[in-house]
């Protein structure tokens, strides 16, 4: 009886296949090194090298010479520590800084509870009209023995939210009612001002759109009528959003089958019965990534106000370390401005994740977030 | 809830809500014109209750706001004196940050009252911007910081140098014209950002850091125990006298603004501050007497109360405080900015 031949092995097939692992196996562990390697750096930096605190000096000031001499080696929190209230509320007088840390707290509060579907009944807009309206109210006071604070002493995140949050709020409609006129057929004058509208925004940089509405806009108001600068910016900031969003809502009204229009007016509905009930609400579906995606880099730009002498988070943070006890210490500030921002950007990633998911259309199934 | 209904009502809601807003905003209480002030200026400052001041907002020393988010230094108390004369209170004041570009477009467009931003006292800026100089609050110069390993000692020695330089400024224009003068070339490195241009000389990328010799000072302070790795060159190769700024054709705005000054300096000069000022209402002297408003009229003569000078000393000091609290503490020497019978160039003319 011949021996059963034992299955041949497969030389080739076998090296290949150990040179992968091999690869693969290195790479990782180089990688990992790597990783460890930096977070160890990062984390002696941050970390175990790091000061948290500094003394007061004689003078009654704070002495940074801890933190100077640590310099390179560990990071000094201390500036944090010093100077977070400066970087998160600004100019605002100091003793009045709960009103706009209560904003902050009601912004992000009402952030969260609009990602639930839960709360997504038609009192939200209600209670985001009120809460704003609220803000305003509280950071200008000058009511129940508030002290008035003008508008151009606010500074640090509430500008930021309040430009980005009443910023995207009012473009959306805009962008909305643009992106109808565009894809509109028989009103040429309409859509001839919309395209104008949007190619004229579009052709701009945000930058030269906040010096016009700085320094231009009150060129042609009547005389006595003056804009605060924090409201000339906001409208800006609309026009802005709403051309780019404009775009991205006709992406979505082109993207729909003509069967859809036709189906709309073969039930007998009139043009915004149609819109309404029909077009908008699958066209809006599909943009989601898009709209999340202008959504973040919008909030980003907010900074750019720093042109026109508002104090946003971003300007603060700077403006903070220009003071020399604490000069040299931009890496920290900078960590703690990233933090901030990435905290919201993400937020809106993850609630469009979230809006993606909970509108099961084939689209939203198949792609991720941009 | 559908996306359409989401938006008409967002829209609906949103735009009530920022209509209630910016009616509802409420505005600062006009304060009613105490005397007919002849002064546009004067009588726009007046019913609008604050001053407009024009402020660079981000250089230690001269301003900048400390951790509390309140504007310190020697141009924002140049500032809080004017509002303290013009308003009777030291804290009526809108600090406008600005840059070395926008600043004068913003006095020239009337945005700001004044402007006490470090600006170099020239002739052209004078006689062709429509601008005049008041009373230099700082006497300062082009200077040059070198590393002290470079062995560099002198000026003379930078022929071929990069230099790290703000642009737009006049030490721009100033190391221009000293390269020039002397036959030396030189290779500029124009960083707007104070902060990112100080980086820049620390990491070497130039082998100069240059500007009025004052930051530079305060600069080299701020370093601790590395200041001494760093040398200020000897040669100012610039006159730069900083002052405050006002439009050309309103007088009495000018010289309110310039004899707010020379109250400060003059109440020096008296040994007046904001501590003892009480003390010298009853003093005999005619001269103190008629500068605190206790007799005569000089204030009214200026369009303002006869209490001015008396608020400007009671609620900012005279000019050794302010120093004391501003540059005093970047461990500057007063040198120039002294008395004129300590050596400086401090010198009022008489109140009468």
């Amino acid at each position: 009886m011949a021996p059963a031949p034992s299955r041949p092995a497969r030389p080739l097939a076998s090296a290949r296949e150990r040179r992968a692992w091999l690869i693969s196996a290195s790479v990782t562990a180089l990688l990992v090194l790597l990783i460890a390697w930096v977070a160890w750096r990062f984390l002696a930096w941050a970390v175990w090298h790091a000061v948290w605190s500094v003394p007061a000096g004689p003078d009654g000031a704070p002495n940074t010479d801890a933190c100077r001499a640590a310099l390179g080696e560990g990071a000094c929190w201390a500036v944090i520590g010093e100077k977070y209230r400066f970087i998160l509320f600004g100019f605002y007088p100091y003793a009045e800084q709960w009103r706009p840390a209560l904003v902050v707290l009601l912004f992000i509060g009402l952030f969260a509870a609009s990602l639930f579907r839960r709360f997504w009944h038609p009192s939200l807009f209600v209670v985001w009209a009120g809460a704003l309206v609220f803000s305003a109210a509280l950071m200008w006071g000058g009511f129940a023995g508030l002290p008035f604070v003008p508008a151009d002493q606010w500074g640090g995140l509430p500008i930021t939210l309040f430009l980005a949050t009443v910023g995207l709020a009012l473009a959306f409609p805009l962008a909305i009612l643009a992106a109808l006129a565009r894809a509109s057929r028989g009103l040429p004058l309409l859509k001839g001002l919309s395209i104008l509208y949007i190619e004229l925004i579009r052709g701009v940089p945000l930058i030269s759109l906040l010096f016009m509405a700085s320094v231009m806009l009150p060129l042609f108001l009547p005389p006595g009528i003056e804009i605060a600068k924090l409201l000339r910016a906001q409208i800006a900031f609309i026009l802005f959003a709403g051309a780019y969003l404009a775009e991205v809502v006709r992406a979505g009204l082109a993207a729909l089958p003509k069967g859809q229009y036709e189906a709309a007016s073969a039930l007998g509905l009139s043009y915004w019965q149609s819109m309404r009930h029909v077009i908008l609400p699958q066209a809006l579906r599909h943009t989601v990534p898009m709209l999340v995606n202008t959504f973040v880099g919008f909030f980003k730009d907010t900074s750019l106000v720093l042109v026109i002498g508002i104090y946003d988070v971003m300007t603060t943070a700077r403006t903070a370390i220009l003071e020399p006890r604490w000069q040299g210490f931009g890496i920290e500030v900078y960590l703690f401005l990233a933090v901030i921002y990435f905290a919201f950007c993400y937020s809106m990633a993850g609630a469009s994740r979230r809006l993606e998911s909970r509108s099961a259309t084939p689209l939203a199934a198949t792609e991720e977030p941009a | 809830m559908r996306p359409a209904q989401f938006i008409s009502r967002l829209a609906l809601t949103l735009g009530l809500s920022l209509g209630i807003t910016s009616l509802g905003a409420p505005q600062p209480p006009a304060r009613a014109a105490e005397s007919q002030a002849a002064s546009p200026t004067l009588a726009a400052v007046r019913s609008r209750g604050v001053l407009n001041c024009g402020v660079s907002g981000s250089v230690a020393g001269f301003s900048l706001p400390d951790s509390k988010g309140v504007m310190q230094g020697l141009d924002a108390e140049g500032c809080r004196a004017i509002a303290a004369a013009v308003l009777g209170d030291a804290t009526k004041v809108k600090f406008v940050p600005l840059t070395t570009e926008n600043r004068f477009t913003a006095l020239q467009s009337g945005e700001i009252d004044v402007l006490v931003r470090e600006t170099t006292w020239t002739l052209q800026r004078e006689s062709s911007l429509g601008l005049l100089f008041g009373v230099v609050n700082f006497y300062d110069g082009t200077g040059f910081l070198v590393k002290k390993s470079s062995g560099v000692t002198s000026a003379r020695d930078l022929d071929g140098a990069t230099i790290c330089v703000e642009p737009g400024t006049s030490t721009e224009l100033a190391i221009a014209d000293y390269f020039r003068a002397n036959n030396m070339k030189y290779t500029p490195v124009e960083i707007q950002d104070v902060e990112e241009l100080r980086r820049a000389f620390l990491s070497g990328r130039c082998d100069v850091y240059s500007t009025d010799a004052s930051a530079l000072a305060a600069f080299r302070y701020i370093q601790g125990e590395h200041a001494g790795d760093y040398v200020l060159l000897p040669e100012l190769i610039s006159k730069e006298p900083l002052a405050p700024v006002v439009r050309k054709g309103d007088d009495k705005w000018f010289d309110i603004v310039r004899w707010v000054s020379f109250i400060q300096i003059t109440a020096e000069e008296l040994g007046i501050s904001s501590h003892n000022v009480d003390s010298f209402l009853t003093s005999q002297s005619p001269d103190i007497r008629r500068m605190l408003g206790v007799e005569g009229d000089l204030g009214k003569s200026l369009g303002l109360d006869n209490k001015w000078a008396y608020n400007v000393i009671k609620q900012v000091g005279n000019t050794a405080e302010v120093w004391d609290r501003t540059m005093g503490q970047l461990g500057l020497q007063r040198g120039l900015n002294n008395l004129w019978n300590h050596g400086g160039l401090l010198y009022a003319p008489p109140l009468r």
